[in-house]
């Protein structure tokens, strides 16, 4: 037994024996917790340990805490270890910083310094265990107090290649951390000199640095693109045996050969035409290999040939600019979806859901859609599957998607749980994308909440319901289809709420016939009424109230359904609610009034549909299916919108006061009505027909002090808005979607008890337009490039100003969110600054929003530390002008410092929020004239 | 990078991302549950939230890396196999106890092969010398310390 091995069976005898053969989980934490006694007793004990020592003793706590227990000493004598001048020993204790101590331990700066002195220290194997280590924990604090070292390694002509290759990617590792240990200017040339090296293992580890680099900056590495494809050149055309040990099983160089393709996939096709030419041969080259026999029966040998073979197909998609190449990547793609390898037909169906976005090889895909759909249904796996599924997604066109959709409506009915969701809504897109019968859209649609009930999301019958109230020739087919489907013994839940939409809608147009006459509708409806969930039935009451109006004859079974106690005393106060006010606007409203009210639904505004909102959301990296396809279809005019379908009816708030419902003297029971002192204004949705009400007040008229606190509600919904000696004005206020409801809530500060007392207090109600915002997700990719699309002057606020407050990345957070906005982290490439996105909801429009919050870190030089004075920049794009321009002083006014100057400009955005609202008809019935609302305080 | 036995005993793990001792357990966990569930037919590539997870079995011991969704799959696999034969040559047909035992060595070679998550040298040849030269290094030193020290005799009784 040699002596390396004298600490592993050290560790035998005393340890590892024991923890391998005791016979519980108990006996072992007991023998453990014995050694760490005894470890701990000597760290403290009053004779110093020597260097073995402390190494023995630090290897066995590593050796304990990879058995999975904690170890909560130690650390300092790891750190010791470091400045012994024995190599074991420094190991070790690298070994046991790398593993056990984390970025932000205290005892990194002492770490630091010891990875300093090896780096200086021209002991090559010392310099190598100071980078592993740097590599391995590669924190931020490393990056600034060493990262300036490494480059200088990495290029000198003194190092050794072995060196050479760890600075490579510890300076990969700390770019990650920090990204101002970028080289450039006079490095740039030399790091891409390095794709030169002799030493193939030097161009192995440098490319993987070349490519980080040029992520960050493109243009600086450009000249990397000619040297990376003449080496990949070398590589492609070497015979096995040219390259000796960086041949694995017959491949030359496959690491590095699949490297340099992707450091390729950052550029676009060269435009050297001999680069470019060398490059096509090289990827030829490549294909040609994949059609030769094998040269070893290894599963080594061609997992390694392949992986090349996807890589590049990886780049031939990226380049997609050569036809020729795409087509026969396509049918090298086709040989694998029949491959016996499991492996290799997942890999093959994911490729090739790329070459079907390319306009030169879609139709080539298309010859292979039975062999997915046969994989489809035979795979044993479901990930191979799943594959099969977006593969199929991908390649659906106009001409095949009544196949494909059919097809995958088959496999619904027994596909994995894991999947259905995404297949429902990835059915419910093809459909609604290819449709050129509206007939057979709604066949499907109904067939999937048929077979899948569970699984269709709201999305999805919002959709529907948005097609058939916008497409005239299908309303009598949906209607009679629905009808049909209701039928049915058990039907899902889904399938009443889209039967009691469109029956409610377009029932009269089946009601001719004596099998669907609106008494047999009625009660068909109703016959489902009590297995539902109080959500659905309250759709089902505005269906009642509908039929009411369509079906007058029938108006006394409904208003008996109405009256009964099931209803009118509902525990679930939404349904008692809509019970007694259906019932009282059947009761008193004239035939006129009822047809105006419960009219049909008007058309939904074109817009994306919610449900590829949706599935992008699911799988960000999802691609439209029309991209970058010419066979466009209009798309049906349809709204999205998460909202689903609004009735055109008041949906009462379940609690929360008074409502004044249409000027009828419906009074609901709704117990808080029994609050006299809150009044909450109902938001409807009679946008159209409601008159602003125009205040009568000088805009300055507002009461001393009433500007005070308006600003925090930028960011806040609840709170003090108002207070005097004598009253206390607090509001609350909710917001969803486009619609708001606000309660204004009075106090009286005095004991005693005031009658008759009549003070005039004018006030600025905190409705701003941010409020209407909701926050969104997305990808950075999809986020960049709606960023750079919305550039014309209109869209785009920019605003430098102030700090007020110290600049806390937690509260920034806070307030940004507070705003509405989401928070989208990893985006920016710089870490300090925040990356929000949210969508404004209108009535009528949706109008998304983003933001860059740039906190200048540099002016807090200018100002150090007295005052906490930080400057900010931060733009708001928006593809609404007025909008972006209100955010982006609301915004302000939340982070900026106040002064006279922005006083002034507060106001104009209040005022412009009103003129955003307006021109884009908010929900608001009162809204307007509550701008600066006049209350009349009674104190009794 | 994980080992872990059939057992679902983790046996070396290897970050290359900073996570919190807690979030290590929580994904250790789940995906030693995840891995042990796949059939022997089933693909070796599989999603997992944004990342994917490609494992190989050798023997009792599964080898599971966690990649990023654009790296190259099959390559990964090749990562894992060739880390493997590394382990074969230097320990002669390498065993799962080798591992246990030797942990601090399999995590040397790892460093020599791997390194910041990226391969830093593919060659077999060149890993396994720096590797012995690494084992010259400790054999020299340890013997002449314990030369110093006197302590020959209690070396003999250690063995």
């Amino acid at each position: 037994m040699g002596c390396e091995d004298l600490l592993s069976s050290y560790l035998t005898s005393e340890i590892v024996n024991m923890v391998l053969f005791c016979k519980s989980r108990e006996a072992e934490v007991k023998r453990i917790n014995k050694e760490l006694a005894n470890i701990r007793s000597k760290f403290k004990g009053d004779k110093t340990l020597d260097g073995y020592q402390k190494k023995k003793y630090v290897c066995k706590l590593l050796f304990i805490f990879l058995l999975g227990h904690d170890i909560d000493f130690g650390h300092m004598e790891a750190v010791n270890l470091l400045s012994s001048n024995k190599y074991t020993e420094k190991q070790i204790g690298y070994l046991f910083i790398s593993v056990l101590v984390g970025a932000s331990s205290e005892l990194m700066k002492l770490v630091i310094q010891s990875i300093k002195n090896d780096l200086m220290s021209r002991n090559p194997v010392h310099i190598n265990l100071a980078l592993h280590c740097m590599a391995n924990i590669g924190s931020r604090e490393m990056a600034d107090a060493l990262g300036q070292e490494i480059p200088k390694l990495l290029v000198s002509g003194d190092t050794i290649d072995a060196v050479k290759q760890s600075a490579a990617l510890t300076l990969l590792r700390l770019l990650r951390a920090s990204p101002d240990v970028i080289p450039m200017g006079e490095w740039t040339s030399r790091i891409i000199h390095l794709l030169n090296d002799q030493h193939m293992g030097v161009v192995t580890s440098a490319t993987s640095l070349i490519e980080a680099l040029v992520k960050k900056n493109p243009e600086e590495y450009k000249g990397c693109v000619s040297l990376a494809v003449s080496r990949l050149s070398r590589i492609v055309t070497s015979s096995y045996t040219d390259l000796q040990d960086y041949t694995y099983y017959f491949v030359p160089a496959p690491w590095l050969s699949v490297k340099l393709l992707r450091l390729l996939q950052n550029y676009p096709p060269p435009e050297d035409p001999s680069v470019r030419t060398r490059l096509t041969e090289c990827l030829e080259t490549i294909l040609n290999k994949a059609q030769e026999p094998p040269k070893s029966k290894k599963v080594q040998h061609s997992n390694a040939k392949n992986a090349v073979l996807f890589e590049a197909i990886n780049l031939i998609i990226h380049m997609d600019s050569d036809p020729n190449l795409l087509v026969r990547a396509c049918n090298q793609l086709g040989q694998f979806l029949q491959h016996k390898e499991t492996n290799l037909r997942y890999l093959a169906l994911e490729s090739m859901c790329l070459l079907a976005t390319s306009e030169f090889s879609h139709e080539a895909v298309k010859k292979h859609q039975d062999t997915v759909i046969t994989a489809l249904k035979t795979e044993r796996d479901v990930s191979v599957r799943q594959r099969a599924v977006d593969l199929l997604y991908a390649m659906c066109d106009r001409s095949n998607a009544e196949e494909i959709v059919g097809e995958m409506l088959e496999y619904l009915e027994t596909a994995d749980y894991s999947i259905r969701e995404e297949m429902v809504l990835k059915v419910a897109i093809l459909a609604e994308k290819y449709a050129v019968d509206y007939t057979w859209y709604v066949d499907v649609i109904l067939n999937l909440i048929r077979i899948a009930g569970d699984y269709v999301s709201e999305e999805v019958w919002y959709r529907v319901i948005q097609i058939v109230i916008n497409r005239d020739d299908v309303q009598g087919y949906a209607a009679k289809t629905v009808f049909e489907a209701l039928q049915a013994p058990a039907c899902h839940e889904n399938m009443v709420k889209v039967g009691g939409y469109i029956l409610g809608e377009f029932g009269n147009l089946i009601a001719g016939d004596p099998r669907s006459s609106p008494t047999v509708q009625f009660q068909l409806l109703h016959s489902k009424y009590h297995l539902c969930s109080p959500n659905t039935r309250g759709l089902l009451l505005s269906t009642y109230i509908k039929f009411i109006n369509l079906f007058p004859e029938i108006k006394h079974n409904i208003q008996e359904v109405l009256r009964s106690d099931n209803n009118l005393r509902n525990p679930d106060v939404e349904l008692q609610q809509r019970a007694i006010e259906y019932l009282q606007l059947s009761t008193v409203a004239s035939a006129d009034v009822l047809a105006t009210v419960l009219e049909e639904m008007p058309p939904f505004p074109e817009r994306e549909s919610s449900i590829l909102a949706k599935l992008k959301k699911k799988k960000p990296t999802v691609a439209d299916p029309t991209e970058n396809k010419d066979h466009k279809m209009p798309a049906p005019q349809v709204s999205g919108g998460n909202d689903g379908p609004a009735l055109q009816m008041p949906i009462t708030p379940p609690a929360g006061g008074s409502a004044d419902l249409l000027g009828l003297e419906a009074q609901p029971s709704a117990p808080a009505a029994a609050s006299a002192s809150s009044a909450a204004f109902l938001v409807d949705v009679f946008g159209d027909s409601a008159q602003p009400t125009s205040n009568g007040l000088d805009p300055l008229g507002l009461t001393p002090g009433a500007e005070e606190n308006v600003k925090k509600f930028v960011c806040k919904n609840n709170g003090v808005l108002y207070e005097n000696d004598l009253v206390q004005i607090g509001v609350k206020s909710e917001y969803r979607q486009n619609l708001a409801r606000i309660g204004v809530f009075y106090g009286n500060k005095t004991s005693l008890q005031h009658s008759g007392v009549s003070s005039r207090i004018c006030l600025k109600l905190p409705v701003f337009v941010n409020k209407f915002i909701e926050p969104a997700e997305m990808n950075a990719e999809a986020f960049f490039q709606r960023w750079k699309a919305l550039s014309s002057p209109g869209q785009e606020c920019q605003k430098i100003f102030k700090a007020c407050f110290p600049q806390d990345t937690e509260q920034s957070k806070q307030k940004l969110l507070g705003f509405g906005v989401s928070i989208l982290e990893g985006i920016d490439p710089n870490p300090d600054n925040f990356v929000s996105c949210g969508i404004l909801h209108t009535r009528n429009q949706q109008i998304g929003c983003l933001v860059r919050l740039e906190p200048n870190r540099q002016a807090e030089c200018v100002q150090p530390r007295t005052q906490w004075l930080r400057q900010y920049a931060h733009c708001w794009k928006a593809s609404f002008e007025a909008a972006s321009k209100t955010m982006k002083h609301l915004l302000s006014r939340t982070n900026g410092r106040e002064d006279c100057g922005q006083m002034t400009k507060c106001k104009e955005c209040v005022d412009e929020a009103w003129y955003v609202s307006d021109q884009a008809k908010p929900a608001f019935r009162r809204g307007d004239g509550c701008q600066k609302g006049e209350f009349i305080m009674v104190v009794i | 990078m994980l080992l872990f036995s059939r057992q679902g005993k983790l046996r070396l793990q290897k970050w290359y991302v900073a996570h919190p001792d807690k979030t290590k357990k929580k994904i250790v966990r789940e995906l030693v549950t995840l891995v042990l569930s796949r059939k022997p037919k089933m693909c070796s590539f599989l999603e997992w939230k944004d990342l994917k997870i490609v494992y190989k079995r050798y023997a009792s011991l599964y080898f599971c890396c966690a990649i990023e969704p654009e790296d190259n799959e099959l390559l990964t696999l090749e990562i894992i196999h060739r880390y493997v034969e590394l382990l074969d040559k230097y320990f002669g047909s390498v065993c799962e106890l080798d591992i246990i035992f030797n942990f601090e060595k399999a995590f040397f070679m790892l460093d020599e092969f791997l390194l910041g998550g990226e391969v830093q040298e593919t060659s077999k040849k060149n890993v396994l010398k720096a590797i012995a030269a690494q084992d010259l290094l400790q054999e020299v030193s340890i013997e002449e310390y314990l030369v110093c020290l006197g302590l020959q005799e209690s070396i003999c009784r250690t063995h």
